[in-house]
């Protein structure tokens, strides 16, 4: 039967939150607009952190309100912002990609959902608290990145859905457990920053070498001539 | 069920047939406000249905006799789905004789006489015309149903007045399965309706129109009642969005008090929501056809986020 009415306000606020990341997954997934889908995994970050601030509120744990700080400064407000001064740097601010298949990429999203649900559902057979729905989501998370990786052929998208991997992973950890040690917050926030910069560093690279951050055109070793557009 | 409770149908259907053209007349100077025009009067369209229906008709000579036939089978149908969606009191004697899929197919129906119609002359604009309503509509139908389908999970049931009284008592409370349905029933309104995004209902321009084209051949009363059935769908989606996500006012106890007090709560909701879908056309420019097949797929999408978000989120095991 249904939980949910018996949930606090706050409560019902974190499932709300928690599908709303997903359904920003998916946009990452559609949008074929660089800066929207950029703006997408901003509020993505923006959300996690929300969800992370009421988890630590109503299980009144202190560090927890650290996390949501970092994860509030750094995945909602820096690196996107690091991602849109690079697109500018790049002039790919009108940069259009049209997904291939959106419809077969689409019913993939659904049925990898589903999957994670299916395979999370021994884990909330355990008693984990309010939150252990989520646990379904934050997988699903993580594989719609994967997803996104695969499907998506500009660099910056793919870096995207990368970045919405370690939203999944985070929110899989908030969900199940009460949050990693601090410690090893910090470490993850610290990898994940230097991994923006050296992504930086490889699209000026990519992009000055062929012209383009399209990269199914590495997969050649020669540049063809009607290539070289 | 008592014979009040008949009663109260039949004051039901005469509201919706009464009061569609005064939604219509309402949204349209709302959006003329918005727009800096002054705006014909919101009585105007019941001038317009009083013209035509003193008008003549005149049929094509190409036209076979499912034509005339057509205005009366589209309106009663999509009149009797109008009936199962209750605005008044949620216990219902016709909720319970067609659900939420029911009325589905009789909007169906509906439709395809619409579209029938709009090709028997046998002129260009007509077969354009259901070509599209047909295309909008076969993308629409599975939003709506897996729409349906996330209510149906939630109160075990398909039956409206079910679901109504499921929502009364769940009382306030935030579900990600509700957000979602929300949004995939409004998106499918509006494509079902011919509202902004997917066609103009102000316009006769030839290259976008959908729901007119395939009235173009209609004269006199047989264009009176086409359109008023159009004015009736569109009061039949704001009533029902109304209906299951803002149910609170409507009377479980059928006596006058709770009726009068229902009627003006539905009223103004209703007025609301017209106000809000003057304003989302206000900002909103109308889509190519094109991008219409991208906008009911996410409609589909926000359906299935909604159906898994209930399975994933709410049912705790």
């Amino acid at each position: 039967m249904n939980v949910a009415s018996e949930l606090s306000l706050l409560q019902q606020t974190v499932l709300i939150a928690a599908a709303l990341v997903l359904f920003l997954s998916f946009v990452l997934l559609a949008q074929p607009r660089l800066l929207a889908a950029i703006r997408a995994f901003a509020w993505q970050g923006g959300l996690l952190a929300l969800i992370t601030g009421l988890v630590a509120t109503v299980n009144a744990e202190a560090h927890l309100f650290v996390s949501a700080l970092l994860t509030l400064a750094l995945k909602a407000i820096l690196i996107p912002w690091m991602l849109h001064r690079l697109t500018r740097r790049l002039e790919l601010e009108r940069h259009l990609e049209a997904v291939k298949h959106a419809a077969f990429v689409q019913i993939v999203a659904v049925a990898l959902v589903l999957f994670s649900y299916w395979l999370v559902l021994p884990i909330i057979q355990q008693d984990l608290g309010f939150t252990r729905n989520i646990v379904a989501v934050s997988l699903a998370v993580v594989l719609l990145g994967l997803w996104v990786m695969i499907t998506r052929q500009q660099a910056v998208f793919q870096v995207l859905g990368f970045m919405s991997i370690e939203n999944g992973l985070f929110l899989a950890a908030v969900s199940a457990t009460e949050g990693m040690p601090l410690v090893v917050e910090l470490g993850i926030a610290f990898d994940v920053l230097v991994a923006m910069v050296l992504f930086g560093v490889f699209f000026l690279r990519i992009h000055n070498s062929i012209d383009s951050l399209d990269v199914d055109r590495l997969n050649r070793l020669h540049e063809r001539l009607e290539d070289s557009r | 069920m008592s014979s009040f409770a008949w009663l109260t149908i039949c004051l039901q259907a005469l509201i919706y047939v009464s009061l569609a053209p005064l939604l219509t007349g309402w949204i349209r100077k709302a959006k003329a406000r918005l727009q800096n025009r002054r705006g014909p009067s919101v009585f105007q369209p019941y001038r317009d249905l009083r013209k035509l229906l003193a008008k003549d008709v005149h049929v094509a000579h190409t036209a076979s006799p499912l034509f005339r036939v057509a205005p009366y089978i589209v309106f009663v149908s999509t009149w009797l789905a109008a009936i199962t969606v209750p605005i008044l009191v949620v216990e219902l004697p016709t909720a319970a004789v067609a659900d939420l899929i029911v009325l589905v197919g009789l909007l169906a129906l509906g439709r395809f006489f619409l579209a029938l119609a709009g090709m028997d002359v046998g002129t260009a604009f007509g077969g354009m015309g259901a070509s599209r309503e047909m295309l909008i509509s076969a993308l629409a139908e599975p939003a709506m149903l897996m729409a349906v389908f996330t209510l149906a999970m939630q109160a075990h049931s398909t039956n409206l007045s079910t679901i109504v009284t499921h929502q009364i008592e769940l009382g306030l409370s935030l579900k990600p399965s509700l957000m979602f349905a929300l949004a995939a029933l409004s998106l499918v309104a509006i494509a079902e309706t011919g509202r902004i995004p997917v066609d103009n209902p102000a316009t006769h321009l030839e290259l976008t129109m959908v729901h007119e084209a395939m009235l173009l051949e209609y004269t006199g009363r047989h264009l009176a009642l086409m359109e008023w059935a159009a004015q009736v769908k569109l009061m039949l989606y704001g009533a029902l969005i109304v209906a299951i996500f803002f149910p609170w006012g409507m009377t479980e106890i059928v006596d006058v008090d709770g009726v009068m007090i229902a009627l003006l709560a539905t009223l103004g909701k209703l007025a609301l929501l017209g106000a809000v879908l003057a304003g989302a056309e206000t900002v909103l420019a109308k889509a190519r056809l094109f991008r219409v097949p991208a906008l009911l797929n996410f409609a589909l999408l926000l359906g299935l986020l909604g159906l898994l978000s209930h399975v994933i989120l709410e049912i705790g095991t």
